[in-house]
């Protein structure tokens, strides 16, 4: 970027570029190594403070960190008990306490100065994206690995049998007539599921980005450029902390939801 | 929009992560927060159980108070009875002592009286006789007469 004309579209095209690293031949070889170095760096920072704060955990008066890390437990197995109705299952709650935990950390990215953290960035890469969540595989990583647990459970709670008998027969009936409409329906439902799932957080956390973006452009045009492209910023990033947090918490609870909706039999 | 290598590597990463969570983060967790569920409830069980056996330690002093108090009322109602008796029977024994003192007192006295009549009807009859004898010493022989003597001496 320093070589070339800073031009509007080449800092955007600029800061949207991933460090993509081609491991293979053909396009899908190809890893985003600031994406994934900067998820797992977030997955390791979150969940090994979680892990910190669980091997010191007591029955007795919690500490203050025992407590805030409570409080995500209590949040969390609250709303997958509700919609369990009471169960506890081994797995769903911790999965989505880390889908909430990581989601979070990786959508907080976004609200970090995007050009000052592209001073550091550049130091390891001339591209460096900093919102793993805004990268399209991310999303499609966690919702597409719900998706496969969607239809594990859902074979292993109904069997086989019954999972492919559930395409058929609903929800409309079981008349065979119905059959070719119950299994579009659900063809329908098992690929907008992930699709929604993946496409919703991602659009969020991109359209974030670009808009700081614009702002950001707006407030190199001159003073008054530089003043309500400040304010606006300002604005915005307060705004965002509300997205992200919500973000996190609709993709944690529709994953809790996808996979309770796995275990109902109908 | 380009899905590549990432996708994988970012799904693996996740089932690492979650199984991270799901084996080291959770359980401690929930067993710390289980414990101390069950800890405040047992804690709650026990402060209702002990207001318990206060309010029924309480009705018991009360019920024992009232007890004592009713056997000491008893104790006392019995001992002035005794007290009341002792006193009569003192009474009594000792009027009947008096009683007896004075039947004594007076069956002496009566004994003195009668003997000292009697002393003084024999002084008397000896007088008598010893008159008669100095009247009759002339005349009677005592030994004829001792019989008139005695008999006259009886009727005195």
């Amino acid at each position: 970027m320093a070589t070339e004309a800073l031009t509007p579209t080449s800092y955007i095209t600029g800061h949207l570029t991933f460090f993509a690293e081609p491991i293979g031949k053909g396009g899908f070889w190809v890893l985003h190594v600031d994406t994934f170095v900067t998820s797992v760096l977030l997955g390791v920072l979150g969940i090994g403070f979680l892990w910190w704060f669980a091997r010191g955990a007591t029955s007795g008066v919690p500490t203050r960190r025992q407590a805030l890390v409570e409080l995500a437990f209590n949040f969390i197995d609250d709303q997958a008990k509700e919609i369990f109705h009471g169960e506890r299952n081994t797995l769903i709650a911790p999965l989505a306490l880390t889908v909430f935990v990581w989601v979070l950390l990786m959508n907080a990215m976004d609200d970090l100065p995007l050009d000052i953290m592209a001073l550091v960035t550049h130091a390891v890469a001339h591209h460096w994206r900093l919102v793993p969540t805004a990268d399209v595989n991310t999303t499609f990583a966690l919702s597409l690995s719900v998706w496969g647990l969607m239809i594990f459970y859902s074979v292993k709670v109904k069997g086989l049998g019954g999972w492919i008998h559930e395409l058929f027969c609903a929800p409309f009936g079981s008349n065979p007539l119905l059959w070719p409409a119950n299994l579009l329906l659900n063809i329908v439902e098992y690929v907008s599921k992930p699709l929604s799932h993946s496409l919703r957080l991602f659009g969020n956390m991109y359209a974030g980005e670009i808009i700081f973006m614009l702002l950001g452009m707006w407030a190199a045009t001159g003073i008054a450029g530089a003043f309500f492209g400040t304010i606006l910023n300002l604005g915005w990033a307060i705004f965002h902390i509300l997205i992200i947090v919500l973000q996190a918490y609709i993709f944690m609870m529709l994953t809790v939801v996808y996979l309770a909706m796995a275990h109902e039999t109908h | 929009m380009n899905i590549n290598l990432t996708l994988l590597m970012q799904a693996v990463a996740f089932g690492l992560f979650v199984w991270f969570t799901a084996k080291f983060v959770w359980p401690p967790l929930l067993r710390a927060i289980e414990r101390r569920q069950k800890e405040v409830a047992e804690g709650l069980a026990a402060a209702e159980q002990g207001r318990n056996e206060l309010a029924e330690a309480g009705r018991r002093s009360e019920a024992e108070l009232a007890d004592a108090r009713a056997k000491a009322q008893e104790i006392i109602a019995k001992a002035e009875k005794r007290a009341t008796q002792i006193i009569d029977e003192a009474r009594h024994a000792a009027r009947t002592e008096g009683d007896r003192l004075i039947a004594g007192a007076k069956a002496e006295m009566d004994q003195q009286a009668t003997n000292a009549k009697e002393q003084l009807r024999e002084q008397v009859a000896s007088l008598a006789v010893a008159g008669a004898e100095k009247i009759l010493r002339r005349e009677i022989d005592s030994k004829a007469h001792a019989d008139l003597l005695s008999q006259l001496k009886q009727e005195l």
